[in-house]
């Protein structure tokens, strides 16, 4: 390792254990604030885990995220705790492994729409289940989880999150999937299983959006489909990760943060309002920053540094 | 890779397909035998496109059977038949523009099974890049590359694939005459190296001093099957090429 690899190692120690001690010194606002900027941090990440290098824009955040809530709002007083969130890493691995074979021969826009179809879908049969079966529409979470808890498996989810893209990105898989985004029909003819590397990482990237889910459920302490199932997440995630910009693992998290506290603010001021800003903020991103935070600091980077023929970095 | 044996490497036999009540491939029959240049010729719109990407797995055929290297490939899924050794161009130079040179030969690398290991697939990059005559490139991004060597990189990539069979689509289209002699000469010596070639092909220089074989469709059909002179020569190909003349 060279010493600004070591130094960027050590400095990310040293950042993660104040995190983690962030419950010991924050106020009840700040860390409720730390939850919300560690959730988008996550979802935006695993977001583009997947969207990045196939391109494919996905807006079945939301369903991934609700089944997750869901399964800890059915399960979390059975079992243990654990346990509640295994099985909703099988059931967001499971529905993304079906979805993934089913649609991902969808190409681009046809993609786009099945996706925001997927979540209507589920959060339809949830509550036609609901309606009919359990014969009541919201459901409370009493579990044993407090907000430091909460804060902390967020924490340890965006390390993992990140240490997954990371090993990714150096894999055969992540090699795979950039000649995909590239070009599909190259990839065929050069022996990749273009619907085996998609689905593998379609189902990586739900798993940590339905884990999310899991973990933010108690802190509603009752729920119901149209809040678990909330389609703005789907977008809230896609304009985060485009502002960072997908195509680096850490993009998405440059765009979550300061959006977050952009959509905080918002709601908290101009609770009437907030959507159709938030649709503005959405349009001046992709027309003013089609490659995001990341792309344009690359190209202002390349720009100072001439040659252009530097080698590609690969995140 | 013997070509020892008698076998041909590739036979195709009854190929047919359909899209809607077009009947681009109809029936096709073809043989590459092991180290020849067999070459695939037609005028526009007669199948020669569809009929590669019915090989290489793009297309599932309706109908008829193809045998690569003794093994009945037709139908299956595109990846798996690039493992099997059967490597293409694309009529359109398709190279990974977001990528280095380096890196588009390396994508015909590590996807072999068994995967090759990391010194082996640095080796060959330098190996193939040499052996197409862009070994100076290794490091830049393949969106700078002029178009001789897109198609230099792209050719790279296929033969990354240790291929039995190699498909060329039009590779010598929209080469310079100095160029085309280069081109020529690089195929060439792929097929003294003992490798198997189909290639489609509209520069008749190309055809006539590479090619052992020459199949000729039109409409879809197989129109004459010969050696390129033969082929060349024959009534029914100058009639697809030109028309028929008045004083026939």
């Amino acid at each position: 390792m060279s010493p600004t690899q070591i130094a960027a190692l050590a400095a990310g120690g040293a950042g993660l254990v104040v995190l983690a001690l962030l419950p010991f010194y924050a106020d009840a606002y700040y860390l409720s604030l730390a939850i919300s900027l560690l959730q988008f941090t996550v979802l935006a990440t695993a977001w583009g885990l997947f969207s990045g290098p196939t391109r494919y824009v996905s807006l079945a955040t939301t369903a991934f995220f609700g089944v997750g809530a869901y399964t800890v709002a059915v399960l979390g007083e059975v079992l243990a705790w654990p346990l509640v969130l295994l099985i909703a890493t099988a059931i967001g691995a499971l529905m993304a492994m079906i979805v993934g074979i089913s649609t991902l021969r969808l190409s681009g826009l046809h993609f786009v729409i099945f996706t925001f179809g997927l979540a209507e879908l589920v959060r339809q049969l949830v509550i036609w289940y609901e309606v009919n079966k359990t014969r009541v529409l919201g459901r409370y979470v009493f579990v044993d989880i407090t907000q430091n808890d909460i804060y902390w498996q967020l924490l340890a989810l965006a390390v993992a999150v990140f240490a997954i893209g990371w090993l990714i990105a150096r894999s055969r898989l992540g090699f795979a999937l950039r000649i995909i985004g590239e070009d599909e029909t190259v990839a065929k003819h050069c022996g990749i299983n273009v619907t085996l590397a998609k689905v593998t990482l379609f189902a990586i990237s739900a798993v940590f959006i339905t884990l999310v889910g899991a973990i933010m459920a108690p802190r509603w302490t009752y729920i119901e489909p149209s809040i678990a199932f909330n389609p703005t997440i789907s977008f809230q995630v896609v304009i985060m990760a485009l502002l960072g910009g997908a195509h680096r693992l850490w993009g998405p998290a440059v765009g979550a943060i300061p959006l977050t506290l952009l959509f905080e603010f918002l709601s908290a001021r101009f609770p009437s309002t907030s959507t159709l800003i938030i649709g503005i903020v959405f349009l001046l991103i992709v027309y003013a920053l089609p490659q995001g935070v990341t792309g344009l600091w690359e190209r202002v980077s390349r720009r100072k540094s001439e040659p252009p023929v530097a080698p590609q970095v690969q995140t | 890779m013997t070509a020892a044996s008698s076998a041909p490497v590739l036979e195709v036999s009854g190929l047919t397909r359909a899209f809607g009540g077009l009947v681009a491939v109809n029936a096709v029959d073809l043989a590459v035998q092991p180290g020849q240049i067999v070459g695939l010729l037609g005028p526009n719109g007669s199948g020669k496109t569809t009929a590669l990407n019915l090989i290489s797995g793009v297309l599932r055929p309706d109908s008829g059977s193809v045998r690569f290297a003794g093994q009945a490939i037709a139908g299956m899924p595109a990846h798996r038949i690039a493992r099997l050794g059967l490597a293409r161009t694309f009529q359109l130079v398709r190279v990974l523009n977001g990528m280095s040179c380096a890196e588009n030969v390396k994508a015909g690398l590590a996807f072999h099974s068994p995967p090759l290991s990391r010194d082996e697939i640095d080796k060959s990059v330098d190996r193939l890049l040499r052996r197409v005559g862009l070994a100076d490139r290794a490091g830049i991004p393949a969106a700078g590359l002029t178009y001789i060597d897109c198609k230099r990189l792209e050719l790279a990539r296929a033969l990354a694939l240790k291929p039995r069979l190699l498909l060329l689509d039009e590779w010598l289209a929209g080469l310079n005459p100095s160029e085309l002699l280069i081109g020529i000469e690089l195929i060439r010596s792929l097929k003294e190296e003992g490798l198997s070639i189909l290639l489609i092909e509209h520069v008749m220089d190309a055809i006539r001093s590479l090619c052992d074989r020459c199949v000729v469709m039109n409409s879809g059909r197989r129109i004459a099957e010969g050696r390129p002179d033969e082929v060349l020569a024959d009534p029914a190909v100058i009639e697809a090429y030109l028309g028929v003349s008045t004083d026939a």
